[in-house]
């Protein structure tokens, strides 16, 4: 079971039930199998918590404990690089992720005019989950597309010169 | 078989190269003709994407700007044979925007398969890391400094000495660590790099590795940079296929591997310290300095931290020698600079040129003039904390003397420009803003005086105690300019005076309303 797909409410309530219980079923197994890969790795807890997040959609709380002592580090230390990263997230997230650039190049071809268009359209401010489940919006400062600005990134594709009818479009095909 | 080249690049993609493809293929079979797709790099040129090219005798032929709806029409017209289209632009050498640039770095960008190691061997690959397996680590460090080249992450750091400093310092482990967390809004050069020529980038570090000791090396890469991540990946594992990466590279008896590492969204990460750190698997906090990382770098060890442009041309300065590379430039800025033409653009992307081009010849000549068509009134040079130039400035030759003598930086040569409808004012304020959200926070005028910076930006917005708030800010900047432990906070203030200095009257509007 893929438990980065929320696709209702119910899927929804599931993953809270999951979220509270990390410790039985899939999330146990995956962050296991993630500290015996990278245990040894000198450095290895970044790759490990993108390779926890990549699998269950974001790093649980309760995974905390299991690999501070899996990588022979404080609880402490595990949260404060969670914490740290704009890519680590503990809270359940939506099926796909929509980066909204906002860094200069786009706003020098418009993006504060998408980024209020966006917001509106999918009813969520940054960092929120539409009520289907299906997005979620963060801000991004850059990604390399800058001269065929405004850029978002839908999921791992890269859209350049999107304006408020290319994002419906890209939203209705998707 | 006739070949079609189609860029896999993330900007030709994201303008649709994909679809592009996929239907040539379609359209191809359809018809029962035989056709090879090869996904080639992008030549940077990214106003011409999706840049079709196809071989002939004369060359390869370009077709610019090519939609799914063009390729229908083009097959009518005898594509994939030169034909008649108004997306035909000619010969592809011929294309004044490219064929003016001098490119050293970029020459492979777009004429190979990024990932052949083949191609890239054929295109003069691996001639640089040849010469260097036959000279001591001594002379191959001597090259690298004869040859001027400095640091093109930003800081122009001479290249030779920060290598001469690992290559003498004694240690029983040595790092090479490519920095390729090109956070700097505005640029795209590294990624172009990775993505069209990646083997140039694990070639450079080999050599780094042999001149200096190391036995591994990591490429920390930005996470927004996926495709990169992939091309990457394939090429060294194609490298070790080849024994050019692993033990006994090329039977020299020298051991050298590479891996990727892949941040997580951090931009101060790209700060050489907070980067060493991010690589431990810590949180990206900056370190004090010193001790250099060149003596206590990545695990304690002396490493070299150089940008993917930096290592990426020390293959052409060894294949070539150092004087070739001197050879372009002006002052101390030697050989070639890559500017990345962004922004408000009509014709946006990567120009390789020796230093001392001004700013006006890139973006009237190379960009011509805005997107949207109105008069461009700021640009904004070497990235976020980089100072925005007004049209009075923009006749300073690009090299990094005469950029720092009118209060700006070349940084890693991100060019963004905006036309007359920007607000300098929220321009200012929102340096001060992505200062306070990316701040690694270990020290106080970084982490504390940007959030104060917004604060002030906002009343002197609404015209509250314009004056007395203006000298606040001032002061602000001379704080976090002397103050901050990186460049992260020293730089801010640069966008935020340069856009007090050169567009005051941006931060005058609301006195009438009082």
């Amino acid at each position: 079971m893929r438990v980065n797909c929320l696709n209702s409410l119910t899927t929804v309530l599931d993953f809270k039930n999951l979220y509270m219980n990390p410790s039985t079923g899939n999330h146990a197994t995956v962050v296991t199998r993630a500290v015996e890969k990278y245990a040894e790795t000198p450095g290895g807890l970044l790759p490990l918590l993108h390779e926890i997040q990549a699998s269950l959609g974001y790093i649980p709380k309760t995974s905390v404990p299991m690999i501070a002592s899996g990588m022979g580090l404080s609880r402490a230390e595990v949260h404060g690089v969670i914490s740290f990263y704009h890519d680590f997230h503990d809270e359940p997230r939506g099926e796909t992720t929509i980066h909204l650039c906002r860094a200069e190049a786009c706003q020098a071809m418009g993006s504060r005019l998408l980024e209020k268009h966006v917001k509106s359209r999918l009813g969520v401010d940054f960092g929120g989950t539409t009520k289907d489940g299906r997005y979620t919006l963060e801000p991004v400062y850059c990604l390399g597309n800058c001269a065929c600005s405004p850029s978002i990134r839908i999921g791992d594709d890269v859209h350049a010169r999107v304006d408020a009818d290319r994002f419906d479009q890209l939203l209705d095909m998707d | 078989m006739v070949r079609v080249f189609i860029p896999g690049d993330t900007t030709a993609c994201a303008l649709g190269a994909n679809e592009v493809a996929a239907e040539i293929l379609r359209q191809a079979q359809q018809r029962g003709l035989e056709v090879e797709v090869i996904r080639n790099g992008s030549r940077g040129a990214f106003w011409l994407e999706p840049l079709l090219e196809i071989d002939s005798d004369h060359g390869r032929l370009a077709f610019g700007q090519v939609s799914v709806d063009d390729v229908f029409e083009l097959f009518e017209a005898g594509f994939p044979r030169p034909c008649e289209h108004e997306t035909y632009l000619g010969k592809v050498a011929d294309i004044e925007w490219l064929e003016r640039q001098d490119r050293l770095t970029f020459a492979r960008a777009g004429l190979t398969d990024p990932t052949s190691l083949e191609d890239y061997k054929k295109h003069g690959g691996y001639k640089g890391l040849k010469q260097a397996l036959k000279m001591s680590p001594a002379e191959i460090v001597d090259e690298v400094t004869r040859s001027g080249l400095r640091g093109r992450g930003g800081a122009a750091f001479p290249t030779g000495i920060k290598w001469n400093t690992v290559l003498n310092t004694p240690a029983d482990q040595k790092y090479v660590a490519a920095n390729a967390d090109e956070g700097d809004s505005g640029t795209f050069a590294d990624r172009l790099l990775m993505e069209a020529d990646p083997y140039q980038l694990i070639e450079g570090m080999t050599i780094c590795a042999m001149a200096v000791g190391a036995s591994q090396g990591y490429i920390y890469l930005r996470s927004e940079y996926p495709k990169a991540l992939m091309i990457l990946e394939q090429a060294i594992n194609t490298a070790r296929e080849a024994n050019l990466l692993g033990d006994d590279i090329g039977a020299s008896g020298r051991d050298f591997d590479i891996e990727v590492r892949v941040g997580a969204g951090a931009y101060i990460c790209g700060e050489e310290t907070s980067m060493l750190e991010s690589l431990e698997g810590k949180r990206g906090l900056v370190r004090f300095k010193p001790p250099l990382p060149a003596i206590e770098g990545l695990f304690g060890k002396p490493t070299v931290v150089n940008n993917v442009l930096t290592l990426g041309a020390v293959s052409t300065v060894l294949a070539e020698g150092a004087s070739h590379y001197e050879d372009y430039g002006c002052g101390r800025s030697r050989g070639t600079l890559t500017v990345q033409l962004a922004g408000n653009i009509r014709r946006g992307g990567l120009v390789e040129i020796p230093f001392g081009t001004s700013l006006r010849t890139l973006v009237e000549d190379f960009g011509g003039g805005t997107a949207s068509g109105r008069p461009a009134r700021a640009i904004q040079v070497g990235g976020p904390l980089g100072a925005y130039l007004p049209a009075s400035q923009w006749d300073t030759p690009l090299d990094y003397e005469s950029m720092s003598e009118v209060g700006a930086m070349l940084g890693h040569g991100g060019v963004v420009v905006f036309d007359d409808s920007v607000d300098m004012l929220e321009q200012a304020r929102f340096a001060m803003e992505f200062c306070a959200l990316e701040s690694c926070g270990k020290c106080t005028p970084c982490r504390i005086g940007s959030v104060r910076g917004v604060e002030l930006l906002d009343k002197i917005g609404i015209g509250d105690e314009r004056s007395a708030n203006m000298d606040l800010l001032e002061e602000l900047c001379e704080t976090l300019d002397g103050g901050s432990l990186c460049a992260m906070g020293g730089l801010t203030p640069m966008p935020v005076r340069s856009a007090v200095k050169y567009f005051p009257e941006d931060f005058e509007r609301g006195l009438e309303d009082l």
